[in-house]
């Protein structure tokens, strides 16, 4: 690939997209607008995450992508080919092993630690942008710190459902200033924001505005007193690894009603299986993989 | 099973290699070259230029074989080349009165100082379809009469207006207009970046806005004062020449409108101007845009904000990119399973709890 510079993007895109990150870092949760560029990918496929991912890469990392906490899904395997041509660096599906991680909709489950970039791929960087559609309004209640509208809409979920009914894209406040979006994670993810050893970037291409986490940001989930936050899962063992603490996708697995749950990280789960533990279907399961 | 499958690559791959065979459709058929879909699917390579905001019409005729006649991905492709390469420079302005013009009218006058051109338009044909031309061959190449071409620049036909006053003058500006594919996009934008968002906007979006205009929100009555289709030089300054050179010949259309305007606490009354430029024969995407840019104006002429749709800046730059617009509607083909697991547990939670409610309420 000597057709493209080193990650594709030229010295030049970097350095403005590094500036808004620096911006981002010094400022936790405030969104910075960035001159994103067309990539050689659909907006709303992962643009700003590759961006980004593109502006922190240095030959000497080892990246990792996951979609949905899986490593193998289409968009996934895609994003990591993106750079083995572009950049050449070496990739890995081990969470402990990638220096850069680009995700979208999940955090891995094994810990990350301080030598380690968490790069966020995020469709609507504003949290408030389901309430107040007009950018040059969010941008204000930003500035004045008004996020009144947004506790009337929690507090009505409550007065209508008995519950915060977001699930995903659970709004977070950063160090007790910004109200952030902390991409389309599932709200289990979202005590992992908090207290990170990794840095955390999140990159939005289309909507143009990167934001950041420091290492060791306070990040709390929006609640009441009274109605704290919830990071719920569903309610059971992984079927293959037995893992109590990972977060789980339900999979159909005939037309009966029957279904399985497996880790949403692969990478942890056949981590667990490869030290031995195992859920109570999988043996059924390796012998459907030998079958 | 789903969840053990690595078949992701491999099935990429195969769809990839799918892709390409369906592209090229059955191989009994001669393939298209690039110079077929450039000289005679000329403005379907127009439009590509236009909204891929990159003047090469052999790139844009090779996206548009490549992207199987999908002008959208076309676009696509060539935003995609075009953000690769680098700036070596700025051109001056474009003189569009020194247009050398294939089609001028103008539908406010009956004749005007340079004459109406018609030029190529389909406005008066018939649309019958010619079935002469599904036979192969089409014998011999049609030839158009010819005139000598006219002599002299060519006046904008809004100048005449101003002479009197009776249009609203346009300050000049050497100010540096800002790029938007260099700069996020900042609003509330000034109307250099909006006509710059409207020229690269999507054309089915910025003709079904004028046609709202059209159709009464924000309701502007527009007079096409003047569109003309031609070629104009290309200036640059040469840092090392110390002077301006021309670098090339660019065919452009451009649109000026002329718009009913009673006047309104800070203008007089006065016709207004509607202005819309794009690369090649692109007139339906000129008017529009020239119709979409006059709504927009609202605020600076003091006139009401109706609330429509084209009044509204936001709404209009927000949402014209037709690449922005199709990647976002598109990635929700993308597995979203893991959001969708915590709305099923969500869902599952609240009807539990209403059927418990129920179940109490029944019992008291």
């Amino acid at each position: 690939m000597s057709d493209y510079n080193f990650a594709y993007l030229d010295e030049q895109t970097k350095r403005m997209i590094r500036r808004a990150i620096l911006k981002g870092l010094a400022v936790p949760g405030y969104q910075v607008p960035f001159a994103s560029r067309e990539m050689p990918m659909p907006y709303g496929w992962g643009t700003g995450g590759v961006q980004v991912s593109a502006a922190v890469m240095v030959p000497e990392d080892r990246f990792k992508v996951i979609d949905q906490g899986a490593d193998d899904t289409t968009n996934a395997v895609s994003i990591r080919k993106f750079f083995e041509r572009t950049a050449g660096v070496e990739t890995t599906e081990e969470t402990a092993q990638a220096s850069v991680i680009q995700t979208r909709h999940r955090i891995p489950e094994t810990p990350l630690n301080e030598d380690q970039i968490l790069v966020y791929q995020v469709p609507i960087p504003e949290p408030l942008r389901f309430l107040e559609p007009r950018e040059t309004e969010t941008r204000k209640m930003h500035s004045l710190e008004e996020y009144g509208l947004m506790h009337v809409k929690l507090y009505e979920d409550i007065s209508q459902h008995g519950a915060i009914a977001t699930s995903y894209a659970y709004p977070v406040k950063v160090e007790g200033r910004y109200v952030m979006d902390p991409s389309p994670i599932p709200k289990f993810d979202n005590p992992k924001l908090s207290g990170c050893p990794a840095i955390q970037l999140f990159g939005a291409g289309r909507e143009q505005r990167i934001y950041a986490l420091p290492p060791y940001t306070r990040v709390a989930s929006l609640d009441f007193e009274d109605y704290p936050f919830d990071p719920s899962k569903a309610d059971h063992p992984c079927d293959l690894c037995g893992a109590e603490d990972s977060y789980l996708d339900e999979v159909i697995t005939d037309d009966a009603g029957g279904r399985m749950f497996a880790c949403s990280d692969t990478d942890y789960c056949r981590a667990r299986r490869e030290a031995g533990h195992a859920g109570p279907r999988a043996t059924a399961q390796h012998e459907e993989a030998g079958a | 099973m789903y969840v053990a499958v690595k078949g992701g690559e491999r099935a990429i791959d195969n769809a990839h290699a799918w892709l390409a065979e369906e592209r090229r459709g059955d191989p009994a058929v001669d393939e298209l070259s690039v110079a077929q879909i450039r000289e005679q699917l000329a403005l379907a390579v127009n439009r590509v230029m236009t909204e891929g905001s990159l003047y090469d019409s052999d790139l844009a005729a090779l996206a548009i074989k490549q992207a199987r006649g999908d002008l959208i991905e076309a676009i696509f492709l060539i935003r995609a080349y075009r953000t690769t390469l680098p700036r070596f420079g700025a051109a001056h302005p474009v003189d569009t009165a020194k247009m050398a013009c294939d089609r001028r009218i103008s539908a406010t006058f009956k004749d005007v100082p340079g004459g109406q051109v018609l030029g190529p338009t389909f406005d008066y044909t018939h649309r019958l379809l010619d079935f002469k031309l599904a036979a192969e061959g089409e014998g011999e190449a049609p030839d158009a009469p010819r005139n000598p071409a006219q002599e002299g620049a060519a006046p904008h036909v809004t100048g005449f207006l101003n002479r009197e006053g009776l249009i609203q003058t346009e300050d000049a500006s050497d100010a540096t207009p800002p790029d938007l594919t260099r700069e996020p996009m900042e609003l509330p934008a000034g109307r250099p970046l909006r006509l710059q968002a409207l020229t690269r906007g999507d054309e089915g979006f910025v003709l079904s806005l004028a046609y709202s205009t059209q159709r009464g929100y924000a309701r502007n009555h527009a007079f096409v004062g003047e569109l003309r289709i031609g070629a104009v030089a290309v200036e640059m300054d040469i840092p090392e020449l110390g002077f301006a050179i021309e670098i090339g010949e660019i065919t452009l259309t451009e649109c000026e409108t002329v718009n009913q305007f009673t006047g309104s606490k800070t203008e007089p009354p006065q016709f207004t101007r509607g202005y819309g430029l794009v690369f090649g024969q692109t007139e339906r995407k000129a008017i529009s845009m020239a119709l979409v840019d006059r709504a927009l104006r609202w605020k600076e002429l003091g006139e009401e904000d109706q609330g429509a749709p084209a009044q509204d800046e936001e709404f209009v730059l927000m949402h014209c990119d037709n690449i922005q617009a199709t990647g976002f509607l598109e990635h929700i083909k993308l597995p979203h399973y893991v959001d969708f697991q915590s709305e099923l547990e969500l869902v599952r939670k609240l009807r539990r709890e209403a059927a418990q409610t129920q179940m109490q309420e029944a019992a008291e």
